[in-house]
């Protein structure tokens, strides 16, 4: 419905009122940005309004004896109030803050060392924040610009200089990828990435 | 009809149920309004200090149902201070020293303590129903004393209520004989429960219909629960967290194919998301889908748990689902009636929602007709697309996170976005806003809103003028709730006789001072003003030029109440 059609549509609805009272209105539903003088509603029961016929409405009037902090957008850009936290803004039930804040405070970070041989320190990375091993290794491969390649069962990762191991529960080496993620994830003490020969030395001791 | 025996017109008034048509009724003549006040059994209160219980109990004395509600819907945010009131007690006294058989009693953002349970469950022998909605106060001990005295109860139900958790063993205070229980929901109490306890109570209620469990509640006892409980229709998941290789799972989703009647599906407080794929088997009968606290599961697995729920018709959803996955939703959900997106914690989340995600809904979605939306921006172009697409909008709640946001693909305030809702959407009988917004569009919303009862406004207006274009506009206003916004006296004052015509008026980090607000008080003695100043007690003196902090004002025939704290004063 473009504005026309709407304007025909309230000539046609029922209301109560007095005969040819009706709006004025200067493209209400268009996308016109610019102030447009409105005749303030005088009709159908509606009380009337104290103002001046031709009153503009334009974003950036500022009424005498009406306080407008950050209103004026003829400024670049309006300050918002402090994006600092606003007392119930956004407005949430304080119930469901809580319970979504402690919810988020018993989950916690799974936080592991990363080594990678050769490197000069050692890193640190949350593993829960990944939904699994491709977005690990390539978490992995960002943070040391280095490719990892492909998983496969019967060759670890072939084609790539570098194996991604960790140490379990146990205390032992494992090549990442054996065993499902979330048993992965719980049993993952810290993370290196292997390097040249005793990288290939681990994918073909299986 | 006045030729007609009482007996007769009171049999045709069973017919007529909701509130409004029997306040209707009771309105048309004195007779109808003897048999209407007799015959009455549930009777909702919209704001507990509008009317004194004795008042009630006289009026209606086969009372057996009650709805009350007390504190001011801003408490939600924290804007009511605490000890502002609300209190339940007195509401059960009286009822129980008036002999009311009292059966049913819901209350929202009431203030419930344990005594006031524990009176509950002693003093009404046919009491059945409890439901609590964002209440407070409350430990279990006082949800023991409901399961333990009341014979015949068969709705517990919290939601979203801080529940102080006395770890005690409320669950096991409910007798064996305890078999009529057709819905229970704890998910909002935080402490552990006896698992087998709960087992037991399941077994042994065969008309269970609806249980919501809380975090506490395992994996595999909710396997353990759906095979008693097949019949259930509404199941609240607590801990859903396993791993998917092992037979407890299995069996989860061996139990799911038999669970055909479960039609609404919420809860998911704790998650392991590769284990959602045993829900999948239920979800082409869910038309009521509730994730809004399943914080753990990310949008690409709520993706793929929608794209099984074809009947959906109400959705309550974390922003995390992302614009992307509205489109699935639009694209899925053709029944969909009501949707709500609320914000996760993670701020700088790439993929939260935006007007885009608003649209495809529009698009994809005819029936929509009730939606809160928290997102990060809006435009003029996406809410005049989305009025035209859904001219059916009853309530629209829109919240930008940033709440004096423009449009930001044109930089101007959202006025002509929501000037397009309100006159496309004649029914809109609720309306929240937010976004940079200037006076025109409460032109708009007093020109078109027509059948507003509720309207939320925030951070917006530039004069006066604004408010007042919607108390004379919209005729059918109850409740208008105004925060930080540059109206002052002059709004206030030009149309008192209105506020009677409302339920309540809350004004808050407004331009309104004291000496307007005793204006208006002695106008209106049957409006209680009350205004909170939140540093100052009743000692200290109001100068009339003050500003004020808070005010809250609603009618009533209650006069002034005696339980408000220091910190208010009633004018």
């Amino acid at each position: 419905m473009d504005a026309a059609d709407i304007k025909n549509l309230k000539a046609t609805e029922l209301r109560l009122g007095l005969p040819g009272t009706h709006l004025e209105e200067n493209n209400v539903i268009s996308e016109e940005k610019s102030s447009s003088s409105l005749t303030p509603v005088l009709n159908n029961n509606k009380r009337p309004l104290q103002l001046p016929a031709d009153e503009e409405t334009s974003p950036a009037n500022k009424d005498s004896g009406s306080k407008c902090s950050n209103k004026n957008s003829d400024d670049d850009a309006a300050p918002p109030p402090s994006k600092a936290k606003i007392v119930g803004w956004p407005p949430i039930r304080s119930y469901r803050k809580n319970s979504l804040q402690e919810q988020s405070e018993a989950a916690g970070g799974i936080y592991v060392k990363v080594s990678m041989d050769g490197a000069p320190y050692l890193r640190k990375i949350d593993l829960k924040v990944y939904g699994g091993y491709p977005q690990l290794l390539k978490a992995l491969e960002n943070m040391f610009k280095l490719t990892i390649g492909e998983y496969s069962e019967k060759e670890g990762y072939k084609g790539s200089d570098y194996a991604p191991t960790y140490e379990d529960k146990d205390g032992d080496w494992m090549l990442v990828g054996d065993v499902p993620w979330d048993m992965f994830v719980t049993s993952c003490k810290r993370l290196r990435i292997m390097k040249g020969s005793e990288a290939r030395g681990l994918g073909c001791a299986v | 009809m006045n030729y007609f025996p009482d007996e007769v017109i009171e049999h045709i008034f069973e017919y007529v149920v909701s509130h409004r048509d029997r306040n209707a009724l009771s309105l048309v003549c004195k007779s109808w309004y003897r048999i209407e006040r007799c015959t009455r059994e549930k009777v909702f209160i919209g704001n507990c200090y509008s009317i004194t219980p004795e008042r009630l109990i006289q009026r209606f004395p086969a009372l057996k149902s009650l709805t009350l509600k007390g504190k001011p819907h801003f408490a939600d945010f924290s804007l009511v201070p605490h000890g502002w009131g609300g209190f339940v007690y007195p509401w059960i006294e009286a009822l129980a020293k008036g002999k009311v058989g009292l059966e049913e009693l819901r209350l929202k953002r009431m203030v419930v303590s344990d005594d006031s349970l524990e009176l509950l469950s002693r003093a009404f022998p046919n009491f059945r129903s409890l439901v609590l909605v964002s209440c407070e106060e409350f430990t279990t001990d006082g949800l023991a004393a409901i399961a333990a005295n009341c014979k015949s109860l068969r709705e517990l139900d919290l939601q979203e209520n801080e529940v102080d958790d006395h770890k005690g063993q409320w669950l096991s205070c409910f007798p064996d004989s305890c078999t009529s229980l057709v819905s229970l929901n704890f998910a909002c109490l935080k402490g552990e429960i006896n698992v087998g306890v709960l087992e037991r109570l399941v077994a042994r209620s065969p008309n269970l219909k609806s249980l919501r469990l809380n975090r506490s509640v395992p994996l595999d006892a909710l396997q353990r629960i759906l095979t008693r409980a097949p019949q259930l229709v509404d199941l609240g998941v607590g801990s859903y967290v396993q791993d998917p290789a092992t037979e407890t799972f299995v069996k989860l989703m061996n139990t799911m194919h038999k669970c055909k009647s479960i039609t609404s599906l919420s809860g998911f407080l704790e998650v392991t998301p590769r284990c959602l794929t045993a829900m999948y088997v239920i979800c082409p009968n869910l038309t009521s889908l509730n994730l809004s606290y399943a914080a753990g599961i990310p949008g690409s697995d709520l993706i793929k748990l929608i794209r099984h729920c074809k009947k959906l018709q109400r959705l309550w959803i974390m922003d995390s689902i992302g614009d992307k996955g509205l489109g699935v939703v639009a694209n899925t959900c053709k029944e969909l009636q009501e949707l709500r997106v609320f914000p996760s914690d993670n701020i700088g989340h790439h993929a939260a929602v935006t007007e885009k995600g608003l649209v495809a809904i529009s698009m994809g979605c005819p029936k929509l007709h009730s939606l809160l939306y928290f997102c990060h921006q809006m435009t003029n172009a996406a809410l005049i697309t989305v009025a035209k697409n859904c001219p059916n909008f009853i309530r629209f709640r829109l919240a930008i996170l940033d709440a004096t946001k423009p449009d930001p693909d044109t930089n101007q305030p959202l006025d002509e976005g929501f000037g397009a809702i309100v006159q496309s959407c004649r029914r809109l009988r609720r309306l929240s806003l937010s976004g940079q917004l200037t006076d025109k569009v409460f032109l708009y919303i007093g020109m078109y809103a027509e059948q507003l009862e509720m309207l939320s406004i925030a951070f917006a207006g530039e004069s006066d003028k604004g408010m007042l274009y919607v108390l004379n506009g919209c005729k059918k206003l109850r409740k208008l709730e105004i925060r930080d916004c540059p109206f002052g006296d002059t709004a206030l004052l030009t149309d008192i006789g209105k506020y009677e015509t409302m339920r309540s008026l809350w004004m808050s980090s407004c331009e309104v001072t004291v000496g307007a607000c005793k204006v208006l008080a002695k106008k209106m003695p049957r409006l209680n003003v009350e205004i909170f100043n939140e540093n100052e007690t009743a000692d200290c003196e109001l100068e009339d030029e003050q500003k004020v902090e808070k005010m809250y004002l609603y009618r009533t025939l209650a006069g002034k109440r005696k339980d408000a704290p220091e910190y208010v004063w009633t004018l």
